[in-house]
């Protein structure tokens, strides 16, 4: 089975002779949801206009689905639906006609771009808005306009360059709800985003760029093994005693029903086996720490 | 590819439609103002021109220079627009041929300048009676001038980088060439060097054969004129053609 993206050896150097990719490789199978991280100028954005063809590519190949992209432009934009980072779409133009018209440019009928337009906007919660213009509508309500346009021609992979920006807790959490539905349609999902607990809970592998090179690729799982350390706090059943016992790992009381662990190779349900033999049951388990966040900022801090 | 087409050419006509007061109706009022004025009141002091009266003579002018203006300034403003808030990227990422897209655009041209142009002529057609001496040489002139200011307005839109881009073409560029195109007078009265200067103006072979699609003579024959124009339109198409594939001022 074809990679739904293969890139190989991608580089772009800017006019200005910046370099924003150095021969990047990467792949990222069908059916996969996929975390690509990297702090700001890393090179994520470039990458992304490099595979949909709003920028050149100074050199290398990408393949998409089977298909090299210089060579079968046409059929790899029909594939792809992307969701940029910033807002692109002209503001006074009425919501409903920003989804008919990319429909159109994809040959896709006016008759059935509404009903699909229909079900994204109703999907995205913003039929009640359809015939008002794009500019009177908030930052979070932009983000998911450009989701359903994304969708419109129903593409195989989706590109989402950090959809969740600005947009708040709760379209946050049905807008990952959505995500989730889709890609376990089949849909191949890229995902560039600065929340890391948001590419910790929705992605199976990942890719860390910095500098314009992919320092970092594996499956989320063998990533976050790499995190030995963890700090928690753990809630008791029963009011904890006023001396801790001892364990094998560091504890510390913090009120009366919980500690804080940390666990250095030990994993949780050990811990949690310990303490229960020594009389503590816990009914909550809590991270003080986003487990990627860390292991992101050790591995980019070790490229400077 | 039908398709895509059609959807550029409704939103352009759309856009332009949204905007009527902005875009339909003052040039329809600042032209009917230069006929009263040239034309009704300045006109019977000067006289008959090329053997008709000058307000008959000047009509033809005045509807092609509303044809030039909104054509060019429908691709200019929409284009230019698109890359200014990104909306372009709609259609780059999509399967549309660049083609298409120039095509879409100086389609929406065409339309504004018909839309314009056929506005002023009904504006005009309630104070003179006016003549047409050949609809079909009138609607191939307007249709050539109306492609070649739309794909001119294109390139322009290309190459701007601010608001001010799309406004000095038009001022530096365009009206002296459409004041010089023998748009107010017939180049016969003209001393010879500049009447053979006048021939490089492609907005004379313009107005030349308009005149002659409502009046019925021209100092130009009209296949000479046609053929000036549809070159040129050639030489526009291929250069917003390479421009537009180069990605030149669209991608980097």
């Amino acid at each position: 089975m074809p990679a739904a993206l293969l890139i190989s050896n991608l580089t772009k150097t800017y006019a200005n002779n910046i370099s924003a990719l150095s021969k990047v490789n990467l792949r990222v199978e069908q059916g996969d949801f996929f975390a690509l991280l990297g702090s700001n100028g890393a090179g994520k954005t470039t990458m992304i206009g490099i595979i949909c063809a709003l920028l050149n590519k100074t050199s290398g190949s990408i393949s998409v689905l089977g298909l090299e992209q210089s060579t079968n432009l046409n059929q790899v934009k029909r594939m792809i639906g992307l969701m940029p980072q910033e807002f692109n779409f002209n503001l006074f133009e009425p919501i409903e006609e920003i989804l008919i018209n990319q429909a159109g440019y994809y040959g896709i009928d006016r008759h059935l771009a509404k009903s699909r337009a229909e079900i994204l906007l109703k999907r995205v919660e913003l039929w009640d808005r359809r015939l008002d213009i794009a500019k009177s509508l908030s930052g979070g309500m932009k983000r998911r306009l450009m989701l359903a346009r994304a969708l419109i021609h129903q593409p195989k992979i989706l590109i989402l360059d950090e959809p969740s920006a600005g947009v708040d807790v709760e379209i946050r959490h049905s807008m990952w709800a959505f995500l989730t539905e889709l890609n376990e349609q089949g849909m191949t999902i890229i995902l560039t985003t600065h929340y890391l607990e948001e590419a910790e809970l929705l992605c199976r592998h990942i890719a860390i760029l910095d500098k314009g090179q992919v320092i970092e690729q594996s499956s989320m799982k063998d990533l976050l093994a790499k995190v030995a350390k963890q700090v928690l706090i753990l809630e008791s059943v029963e009011p904890l005693p006023s001396v801790l016992p001892a364990v094998d790992f560091a504890i510390e009381k913090l009120d009366n029903h919980s500690i804080q662990v940390v666990l250095d190779g030990m994993s949780i349900s050990q811990a949690l086996s310990e303490l229960s033999l020594k009389g503590i049951e816990i009914e909550h388990v809590k991270s003080t720490q986003n487990r990627l966040e860390t292991l992101f900022l050790h591995l980019t801090s070790k490229q400077k | 590819m039908w398709i895509a087409y059609k959807t550029i050419v409704v939103k352009e006509i759309l856009r332009f439609s949204r905007i009527w007061v902005q875009t339909i109706f003052p040039p329809i009022i600042t032209t009917s103002l230069y006929l009263l004025i040239f034309g009704g009141l300045m006109g019977e002091r000067i006289g008959a021109m090329q053997g008709v009266d000058y307000l008959h003579f000047i009509i033809p002018g005045i509807i092609l220079m509303t044809v030039i203006q909104n054509a060019y300034a429908n691709t200019v403003s929409s284009f230019f627009l698109a890359k200014f808030n990104h909306s372009i990227e709609e259609l780059l990422i999509s399967p549309v041929s660049y083609w298409v897209i120039l095509l879409g655009y100086v389609s929406g041209g065409v339309a504004r300048g018909f839309a314009v142009g056929f506005g002023v002529f009904i504006a005009v057609s309630f104070f003179v009676e006016l003549q047409i001496y050949s609809i079909g040489i009138v609607l191939i002139t307007f249709l050539l001038t109306a492609v070649l200011f739309s794909l001119a307005g294109f390139i322009n839109a290309i190459f701007a980088q601010s608001f001010d881009d799309i406004s000095i073409v038009p001022t530096f560029i365009l009206m002296p060439m459409i004041y010089l195109g023998g748009m107010f007078y017939s180049v016969d009265i003209l001393p010879e060097f500049w009447q053979m200067l006048s021939k490089f103006n492609p907005i004379y072979y313009m107005v030349d054969s308009f005149r002659m699609g409502f009046l019925g003579n021209a100092t130009t024959d009209f296949l000479v004129s046609i053929t000036v124009l549809t070159s040129m339109i050639i030489m526009l198409a291929l250069l917003a053609f390479y421009l537009l594939k180069k990605g030149i001022n669209v991608k980097t």
